[in-house]
């Protein structure tokens, strides 16, 4: 019998060579990521733990996102202690203001195909997009990771999810996720790898990519798996070598279920408060009157993000009641769209450009909502107070929607 | 000999997330015990005063989903929550529990047939009996109950560098 994706990936990590899903197995980590809302918890279990030195520090990254620029009080605390930390351990990959943890754990190039990562977010499951095994945990986990290098993890299932076909204008890989998630439902890939694959696939970039596999934690997944190809080696600056080519799923291979969408019948589509696997097409509430909109987050802050929604709102402006919210995900993406004219676009709209950060998606700060209001976001989370009072309502959406939602001032299709 | 022990409850939904059970904006207050007047608030602010040490948390599918905040077991355990029992677990929240020593336990069937207040027996890895009824329970992996008996993660990797 063949083996997943997920099955390869760990055998090459592990050296067991019968390794499969259900197994429990020590992973070597290749890299880790901590942001700044954790840093501090990090730091005392680390030293709870008796631990004195890092196992490797070149493979340790800290970003500051969440709280950047900070929002409360007790926020620069976490900075100070980030920074104490990283000086006591010669830590020397610490990013300050510098974008989205997961945003620059890829376009910094410290994940590579086949890696295993682990962060201290749920949305580390981004790193999938080029082909790498990467999953959220926890403080406490994160302090044994430091100390030991490894971590304990039970070869998942695989679900395997093939799109074929060409999307229609303006349905984007966000509407793809959305509809996946709506199918699958919050808990449906619990504990599971969900392995992508079809001509769709084939032909989205890396950041479309980025955008799926950063959502499947929305359906309970543990990883998100895109095998790589030229288009992820380039962005990766690597060569796309042969044993690279490997990590795929094999037709034969044991798969939990196989789900297939064709592209040409998808739609955009908006997940409906408070559940992210509410899902209806944006077509059955064109109408529903809304007081903002955000575009942004690790989800859909990258420049193709921004471009798709500068070109649906030039030479428009943004509804007289809306408050329109654009937040690149990185500095890096900040400044290509400063420089081809993209935010130039956005700005004469009426749209309020931020910095780069994780901004309204946490609901600390940057746009945040009061009782009764109605958002439209290019996030990841509509939960109930995810961006301000519980009685808030979030509708997730693609930045096309978004975009064509400005302009409007109502839930419009692109 | 299992543990037995009888608890009041408290009954949740389905799907309850860690944005739910302790928001963002609290996550950077000093310490856990700060947070834990906050537990909950979104969906019912006075649960956190209503809670006392010793009760249960009845939840229904994929309690813990979303967030990886490691805050969400620690401040339920700080609220002195003795154990969470729901449908299913969401798996980073699982690791999380487990980790912090936060006793859980899958029973499908026991979320739709209570209510707050209600008292509940549980004898660990065997059953939860309600009313009159009695629900099979199942027992944690043994790579995880190494953990636990351990007394938590912080404590094995203790034992480890041969501190305890």
């Amino acid at each position: 019998m063949g083996a997943t994706f997920i099955e390869k990936l760990l055998r090459r990590n592990t050296g067991i060579a019968d390794a499969k899903c259900g197994d429990i197995v020590t992973a070597n980590v290749d890299r880790v990521m901590i942001h700044d809302i954790f840093i501090p918890f990090v730091k005392e279990k680390f030293e709870e733990m008796g631990f004195t030195e890092i196992w490797d520090p070149d493979k340790v990254v800290l970003i500051y996102d969440h709280l950047v620029p900070a929002s409360q009080l007790d926020d620069p605390r976490h900075h100070r202690i980030g920074n104490e930390f990283a000086a006591k351990y010669g830590l020397t990959h610490v990013h300050r203001s510098d974008g989205i943890c997961h945003q620059l754990m890829t376009e910094a190039g410290y994940v590579k195909p086949g890696n295993v990562v682990f962060g201290t977010d749920s949305h580390t499951t981004t790193y999938g997009c080029v082909g790498a095994f990467s999953s959220g945990i926890g403080y406490t986990e994160m302090a044994s990771i430091l100390g030991t290098g490894t971590l304990w993890v039970k070869i998942p299932e695989t679900i395997k999810v093939v799109i074929d076909g060409e999307l229609p204008e303006h349905v984007t890989s966000k509407d793809v996720i959305l509809r996946l998630i709506g199918d699958l439902t919050a808990a449906g890939a619990s504990y599971c790898a969900l392995e992508f694959s079809g001509s769709t696939v084939e032909n989205m970039t890396v950041a479309s990519r980025m955008t799926m596999a950063n959502m499947a934690i929305e359906a309970g997944a543990k990883c998100a798996l895109f095998t790589p190809d030229e288009k992820t080696a380039e962005y990766c600056a690597v060569e796309l070598t042969e044993d690279m080519k490997t990590l795929s799923g094999d037709p034969d291979a044991n798969y939990l279920k196989t789900i297939h969408y064709q592209a040409e019948e998808l739609v955009p589509a908006l997940a409906c408060p408070s559940q992210v696997d509410k899902i209806r097409p944006v077509s059955e509430l064109e109408g529903l009157e809304i007081d903002q909109v955000f575009l942004g987050s690790c989800t859909n802050g990258r420049l193709e993000d921004l471009r798709t929604a500068a070109a649906i709102v030039k030479g428009k402006t943004v509804a007289p009641f809306v408050k329109f919210i654009v937040t690149p995900a990185s500095r890096k993406i900040y400044l290509e769209a400063l420089e081809d004219g993209t935010l130039d676009t956005l700005a004469a709209a009426g749209a309020i450009i931020t910095h780069p950060g994780c901004g309204l998606c946490c609901g600390r700060t940057g746009g945040i909502l009061t009782d009764g209001e109605r958002v439209v976001a290019t996030n990841n989370r509509n939960f109930l107070g995810r961006m301000g009072t519980s009685k808030v309502e979030i509708y997730l959406a693609s930045p096309a929607t978004a975009a064509a939602c400005a302009v409007t001032g109502k839930i419009t299709l692109p | 000999m299992a543990e037995t022990f009888t608890a009041r409850i408290w009954a949740l939904g389905d799907d309850i997330d860690t944005d739910i059970v302790i928001p963002t904006e609290y996550l950077a207050l000093k310490t856990v015990q700060d947070m834990t007047p906050y537990a909950f608030s979104p969906l019912r602010p006075e649960l956190a005063a209503q809670i006392q040490p010793g009760d249960v948390i009845v939840a229904g599918k994929n309690f813990g989903c979303g967030s990886s905040r490691e805050q969400a077991p620690e401040v339920i355990k700080a609220l002195g929550v003795k154990a969470v029992i729901a449908g299913s677990f969401a798996r980073i929240f699982y690791r999380n529990a487990i980790n912090n020593g936060l006793l859980l336990i899958e029973c499908p069937a026991l979320c739709t047939d209570v209510q707050d207040g209600d008292e509940i027996t549980v004898e660990v890895g065997k059953s939860i009996t309600v009313g009159g009824r009695t629900y099979p329970i199942g027992a944690l992996p043994e790579n995880l109950l190494d953990i636990i008996n351990a007394g938590g993660l912080v404590k094995a990797m203790r034992k480890r560098n041969g501190l305890d």
